[in-house]
């Protein structure tokens, strides 16, 4: 196990390095100067020179590259070039719309697909079954985007249960907070629902027709205890890595939403910045959501590793 | 006859044929602004209404369906072109040092999620359909491999291999004349999802922005538009919504039909 833990870390750290360097040296071939954007036409030359030596322009390639790796790996991430602040600070506030927004999407999606992919698997070709199959089909057909103007048109515009967009902040309370990510939640889980219903249908239905159910329902089980008692807990390895590969779309489908919702989360901060040729901040929040994509499906391997024995061996 | 398929063939064919309808013929034409009757409800001249300029909205969706496919088409194109000789070397040098570097390469590109590569192509080179292609393009290439090559190391152990190697053939040239035909169903079911999700791509890249700049008119776009209306317009945020979700169900479910009726292993699932 410490082996097979040791491999993954290593091949963590080669991946997480790569992504850097890819990130880099893509932001590096931006045409355009910065300096020059910040202060617009009139600048002269030698206020354009001292920013240009403020923000660190003037040094060469590989020593800011060696500069930005290093500032992140002790939680120094640069200085917006717009705003004059941290962006360590700037990712910091973000993260705190962003984080929970994927995390309660991530749980509604998952306590709605086990009930409805359990449900199917037990009623297979039933209508029951045909009913969830069909709803699901329509999930993952719908733009997340567009299904969240239609719950925005009747949810906040017609029923007024919610607001339309914005976000309460935490210190208005937690059930404010949260009342202003439901929407949103709903809107990111729908589609990840529906895959992961179809996830855990066709993995129980496999796990199903493995001998082990067929010994249990042999002692005097009945269909729906074999299932509960043994096919379930076999079924769930498949269903992990997807929970885990969602997280991914989470937080990039969490940008385009965040949108919808004027939700001042990472993706705005993202547009706001591309817009703003703030290069530093793009550079360290793509760098930071690849690296929460690569830990995340790092621990799920792990996990997997620890609930299957036989898949330790193998890469 | 396969359900699937011939309900999700023929929702396809509903959009291709609009989109191909499009270079011919429209109700209205897209460029042209009509003040007077913007915002519209559908009515008998303007089926699906009007938009905030007057627009034919069937019209816009009739030529939003041409970007919607080109750059989904193209996607998958690049993704294929690139993925699948990548996939068949990989497998044809099978533990080497290629495979290991292809598919390493491969985990790379999965660590960013697709729209996050289209945020920083859109960040380096501007916003455009072009881009936008290229962005979808490249997450679809590491698909295509990975399954190209799962689907070749199989058939490499095969005895029909083995004779074409006795034969003297190469790796290259057995890769092509025995390895690819034999992963093409795979590729064809696999490639209709991907022009699904790249349908689904393009649509909320053009909803941010980053996608066909106007006046090119495309599906997402036409939804942004719309946002800031749709408590009094519903009409402009239902019908390119509408569009999208039909051809994307169209792509799946035929997905789903191509791979019953191309793999026969897979049936016993649905039944």
């Amino acid at each position: 196990m410490l082996r097979f833990i040791g491999k993954r870390l290593v091949s963590l750290v080669v991946t997480l390095w790569v992504a850097s360097l890819v990130i880099f040296l893509s932001l590096e071939v931006v045409p355009g100067d910065p300096a020059a954007f910040m202060l617009g036409l009139n600048a002269q030359e030698d206020t354009l020179a001292a920013l240009r030596d403020e923000l660190g322009l003037n040094k060469g390639a590989v020593e800011r590259y060696v500069d930005w790796v290093g500032g992140m790996l002790v939680g120094d991430f640069g200085t917006s070039y717009t705003y004059r602040t941290p962006v360590a600070q700037m990712v910091l506030d973000r993260v705190q719309v962003s984080l929970p927004l994927a995390l309660y999407a991530l749980t509604l999606s998952t306590l709605i697909a086990f009930p409805a992919g359990i449900w199917a698997a037990a009623r297979r070709g039933k209508p029951a079954d045909i009913a969830v199959m069909g709803v699901t089909q329509l999930g993952v057909a719908i733009p997340n985007f567009w299904f969240a103007m239609l719950m925005v048109l009747v949810f906040a515009i017609n029923l007024r249960w919610f607001n339309a967009g914005g976000f309460a902040g935490w210190d208005a309370g937690f059930f404010a907070a949260m009342k202003s990510l439901t929407l949103p939640a709903i809107a990111l889980a729908l589609p990840q629902a529906s895959i992961l219903a179809r996830v855990m249908r066709s993995s129980l239905l496999d796990t199903l027709n493995e001998d082990f159910v067929r010994t249990a329902r042999a002692k005097g089980l009945t269909r729906g205890q074999a299932l509960w008692r043994h096919a379930l807990r076999n079924a769930m390895i498949p269903v992990l890595t997807i929970i885990g590969l969602q997280f991914a779309f989470l937080m990039a489908g969490a940008i385009i939403i965040e949108n919808v919702f004027f939700l001042p989360g990472l993706g705005r901060l993202v547009f706001q910045a591309i817009s703003a040729r703030d290069l530093i901040v793009v550079e360290s929040v793509v760098m930071l959501l690849v690296f929460a994509v690569v830990l995340v499906n790092f621990l799920v391997d792990l996990a997997y590793a620890a609930v299957d024995p036989r898949l330790r061996g193998r890469r | 006859m396969n359900r699937n398929l011939v309900l999700g063939a023929g929702l396809t064919a509903i959009f291709l044929l609009a989109a191909l309808l499009s270079f011919a013929w429209v109700p209205q034409d897209v460029t042209q602004m009509d003040i007077a009757n913007k915002i519209k409800p559908p009515s008998a001249a303007h089926p699906l209404g009007t938009d905030h300029f007057g627009r034919d909205i069937l019209s816009m969706i009739m030529v939003g369906a041409r970007t919607s496919i080109a750059v989904a088409l193209v996607a998958v194109g690049i993704g294929m072109g690139l993925g699948v000789p990548l996939g068949l070397a990989a497998a044809a040098r099978r533990g080497g040092w290629l495979d290991e570097v292809i598919m390493r390469a491969n985990d790379l590109v999965f660590a960013f999620p697709s729209l996050l590569i289209a945020i920083m192509i859109t960040a380096v080179f501007g916003a455009s359909a072009l881009n936008a292609i290229i962005a979808i393009g490249i997450f679809n290439i590491p698909v295509f491999a990975r399954l190209t090559r799962s689907g070749a190391l199989s058939l490499w152990t095969r005895d029909f291999v083995l004779a074409a190697r006795v034969a003297g053939k190469g790796a290259a040239r057995i890769s092509f004349e025995h390895i690819l035909p034999n992963v093409t169903n795979l590729l064809i079911v696999q490639g209709t999802i991907q022009f699904s999700l790249g349908i689904l791509a393009e649509a909320g890249l053009s909803y941010v922005g980053l996608g066909a700049q106007p006046p090119t008119p495309s599906w997402g776009r036409m939804l942004a538009d719309s946002q800031t209306m749709v408590s009094f317009a519903p009409h402009m945020a239902l019908f390119p919504g509408l569009a999208i979700l039909l051809t994307v169900l169209g792509l799946n479910l035929m997905g789903d039909g191509l791979r019953d009726v191309l793999d026969p292993r897979l049936r016993r699932d649905r039944q």
